[in-house]
């Protein structure tokens, strides 16, 4: 089980969206870095992600990892965001044989596991289908 | 820089080998290199290992498996990247001797995979994607291949069958392999009708979970002469990275590591794709097989499913890929993959793989990769 | 100083469980829970909606009306009788997930389902204090029935929440009367390590819900010198459709005046995001000059009234995020007995 740090660390990320844009050429990472992989700045200006977007791929997860056996079957995608930046999450409230690439979707805080029994409740983001 | 050749193999039955310990598999497979090398020292070791400490609780495997090799005190170096693991572990080696630091030098891999339940299993495999940002919200690694497969589909029209099609290719060249895991021949029809694991990918798209090692042994090709034994040699070893997390590549549906380090490759040998006799891929889901002949330039981009399908990468088609039944149907103790393939590649140019050997081979290439192609190791092998 | 609500929002999940899927489990009959409770079918959180998300979300859809910076937030509160966990506050996620931190006051408030009015009745009076700026009270709940119980057939997922402000030019609803009413009434408990709550059978209708809320209404409306005729809206806690229908009867309300902010019969019983939600489903409709009586219950027991005169802000603010009652209606997802058994935790994977 890990300790409560490793996900409180990433708070501004999973609660808020912070990402960091290059002072220089303007491009977005999410989670922020240090250094632009495009142009080697080291200046950037913290931004937050557009909060909805399009599903580019998807799948339906059967197998689940230890931990979120109790939520399979579940869709997981990468979302191309209205701003460009592209996140791995997951798709809920949807019907999963429904499911479309290039299918809206917006951005819902939700509940993403919890450490076992007794530990820490793990929030952050997932993505709805837009009606 | 000196030549290197490639003089001994040596592999276990692979499988669900519950009665053997990691340690016990490894050892197996090394002494069987060093056998089959007709050396009697070894000046270094590597080992391929991507996870022993969640799969079977023990790190410091340089040290405890140079312990079991009994060889004295040499140097024993693990070394890591995810399921490329074996292929960085032959490459350091090579490097080694290469740059004449060593003169005989074991590269191993090794992964013992089934002391933990399914859940572990698929959680320990995961630790290869990024775990903050891709791993946090779920995505397995069948997960993370079946989107580039839906992104590959979308793209270029790629089929359910052409997927199913690589793997019962596999499966034909896995029964002509008695080390190979799975003896036993699946259909397209079969594959497409397996369980679900990650839509659009059943059971039978993926490598499954096995316990396995390899290892071979490296020398100078001067020593190789002078020993007189049969020897393959070294033509090129290329390395690259890309993002780890797959949301961050510019195409979903190509693999950009592949393909720079493939360049790299043939540069180094004075190849191109055409030149191939065969190769042996990292085909974990079928999906990868395709994608990845597409990044060598066996085929173009989108091209790769139809020409599965219609025979071209068979055993006995134009470019033969997998012979020794890859990852599908051989097995995938992770970190033992890429040095297997380094074992087919021996015995195809030595002219001893038996029943699956290809007709008069002269260059052979190993494309070993991690996570969803983060890490890639390309190697190219000529005949002696 | 007048003070009032500058934003509010609700949020509602999308699954649902009908009565009669329920009933067909335990051998109940459904059409007695039907005519009897006027309850036909129930919201039910998916494994990964909880208070605190429910709440989150809310909360978005108030800030999405009241568009001020969250930093000037003050004070924060949610009430609810399902808080993920027994010690950690829920507030705190809420607070940095919508940017309303360091500088704030939060609270987790506990009074069965009059807790969310009772959030937003502290956060109101911080305002109307000149404590803070801007506070928001936000009831929310993921309530648990026990399986077979009668509480299964209501017991549902929901919140809304409320910020208020003391900008005349910026409040859609001023609060023009607050009164409480408390006893200790045990109709209704949960102990400590207890995964369900109990409740009174018969023992949590005349003496509890019908005598806390008919006193309470009646009392608040003699404090602000009113009838139900000056009211164009009225909500009152619906632990089932019944309840609040027969109250505002026996109040002399019509059911035009009551009906829009009656969500039971299809939603449930949303337990502290109950009146809340209520409340916000009738501003998302109220036009300027309205006048709304709410009034909460809680067991245990004590009821929370509110007058509130709408303003011509409200027109402005109700187009700005998505209504209550049209996220009832968004295609709905029924659920089998045994997905909904799944989702609310009564089964689980035997691996896990
Ligand atoms: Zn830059």
């Amino acid at each position: 089980m890990l300790g409560p740090a490793r996900y409180w660390r990433e708070v501004p990320q999973r609660y808020r969206y912070e990402a960091a844009k290059c002072a220089k050429c303007g491009k977005v990472f999410f989670p922020p870095r240090l250094v632009c992989n495009k142009c080697h700045s080291k200046e950037f200006t913290q931004t937050t992600l557009a909060q909805t977007g399009s599903i580019e791929t998807f799948t339906v997860i059967r197998v689940a990892p230890t931990g979120f056996g109790d939520e399979a079957p579940y869709a997981v995608g990468i979302i191309k965001l209205d701003d460009g930046v592209r996140i791995t999450a997951q798709i809920t409230d949807c019907e999963l044989d429904k499911l479309d690439i290039g299918q809206k979707v917006r951005l819902e805080f939700r509940r993403l596991g919890k450490e076992g029994e007794s530990g820490i409740l793990r929030y952050g983001y997932k993505f709805v289908p837009v009606a | 820089m000196r030549d290197v050749a490639v003089i001994g193999v040596g592999m276990n039955h692979w499988g669900e080998l519950w009665e053997k310990s990691l340690r016990n598999l490894w050892t197996e497979a090394a002494l069987e290199a060093v056998e089959h090398a007709g050396v009697d020292r070894v000046d270094a070791m590597t080992v391929g290992c991507m996870s022993s400490g969640l799969f079977v609780g023990q790190e410091h495997l340089g040290a405890m498996l140079a312990d079991q090799l009994g060889m004295g005190p040499i140097p024993g170096t693990r070394v890591e990247s995810a399921c490329a693991s074996g292929g960085l572990a032959f490459r350091q080696a090579y490097l080694a001797v290469a740059s004449g630091v060593s003169d005989i030098v074991l590269a191993t891999g090794v992964e013992k995979m089934t002391d933990v339940d399914g859940g572990a299993a698929t959680y320990a495999l995961s630790a290869a994607a990024d775990q903050e940002y891709e791993g946090y919200h779920g995505i397995t690694f069948p997960g993370l291949y079946a989107m580039m497969a839906r992104a590959h589909m979308k793209a270029f029209g790629t089929t359910r069958r052409q997927l199913a099609c690589v793997a019962a290719k596999n499966h034909d060249n896995g029964l002509l392999n008695p080390l190979a895991q799975y003896q036993m021949k699946v259909t397209p029809e079969g594959v497409m009708a397996s369980v679900p694991v990650a839509d659009p990918l059943g059971v039978l798209d993926c490598s499954p979970i096995t316990d396995g090692a390899a290892a071979v042994v490296l020398v100078p090709v001067e020593l190789a002469k002078k020993m007189g034994r049969p020897y393959i040699r070294v033509a090129a070893s290329a390395q690259t990275t890309d993002t780890l997390a797959l949301h961050d590549r510019e195409e979903l549906h190509s693999l950009a590591g592949t393909a720079k380090a493939a360049a790299m490759a043939y540069k180094e040998a004075g190849i191109g794709p055409k030149d191939l006799s065969f190769a042996e891929v990292h085909d974990c889901f079928t999906i990868a097989e395709i994608m990845v002949t597409e990044g060598l330039g066996l085929f173009e981009k989108g091209k790769g499913g139809p020409a599965a399908e219609a025979g071209v990468t068979a055993l006995g088609g134009k470019i033969p890929i997998n012979t020794s039944g890859g990852l599908k149907s051989k097995g995938h103790p992770v970190g033992a993959t890429g040095i297997a393939q380094v074992r087919e590649v021996f015995l195809q140019l030595t002219g001893q793989a038996d029943k699956r050997q290809v007709k008069n081979p002269r260059w052979g290439l190993t494309q070993n990769m991690g996570g969803t192609g983060a890490s890639t190791l390309i190697h190219i092998f000529e005949r002696a | 100083m007048d003070v009032g609500i500058v934003g509010w929002g609700a949020y509602v999940p999308r699954h649902r469980i009908k009565v009669e899927e329920i009933a067909k489990v335990w051998g109940s009959d459904a059409e007695a829970y039907k005519k009897g409770l006027m309850l036909r079918e129930k919201s039910v959180p998916t494994p990964d909606q909880d208070t605190i998300t429910i709440s989150v979300e809310a909360a978005r859809n108030a800030l999405r009306r009241a568009k001020i910076d969250p930093q000037k937030i003050g004070a924060l509160y949610i009430g609810s009788e399902s808080h993920p966990y027994a010690v950690k506050p829920s507030g705190t996620v809420v607070a940095e997930a919508i940017g309303a931190f360091p500088s704030i006051h939060v609270a987790d408030f506990e009074f069965a389902c009059k807790a969310g009015s009772e959030g937003m009745f502290v956060a109101l009076s911080l305002v109307k204090a000149g404590q803070v700026e801007y506070a928001m009270g936000i009831g929310a709940d993921t309530s648990q029935g026990a399986p077979g119980d009668a509480l299964e057939f209501s017991a549902a997922a929901g919140g809304a929440a409320f910020l208020f402000g003391g900008k005349p030019e910026e409040i859609a609803a001023v609060c023009e009367h607050t009164y409480s009413f408390t006893t200790d009434t045990p109709d209704f408990w949960r102990r400590e390590y207890q995964f369900y709550p109990r409740h009174a059978g018969r023992f949590t209708g005349e003496p509890a819900y019908f005598k806390h809320v008919l006193s309470c209404a009646k009392r608040t409306m003699e404090i602000a010198n009113l009838t139900p005729k000056d009211f164009q809206w009225a909500v009152f806690h619906q632990p089932n459709g019944k309840f609040p229908a027969r109250a505002a009867t026996e109040l002399g309300f019509q059911k035009s005046q009551w009906e829009q902010g009656w969500l039971a019969p299809t939603l449930g019983n949303t337990y502290s995001g109950a009146s809340p939600m209520g409340l916000s489903a009738i501003l998302d409709v109220a036009k300027p000059g309205d006048r709304i009586l709410m009034v909460s219950y809680g067991s245990g027991a004590g009821s929370d009234g509110f007058v509130w005169r709408v303003t011509d802000q409200v027109t402005k603010l109700q187009p700005l995020a998505r209504h209550t009652r049209a996220q009832l209606e968004d295609r709905p997802i029924y659920l089998d007995y045994g997905t909904y058994a799944k989702f609310r935790g009564k089964i689980h994977k035997v691996t896990e």
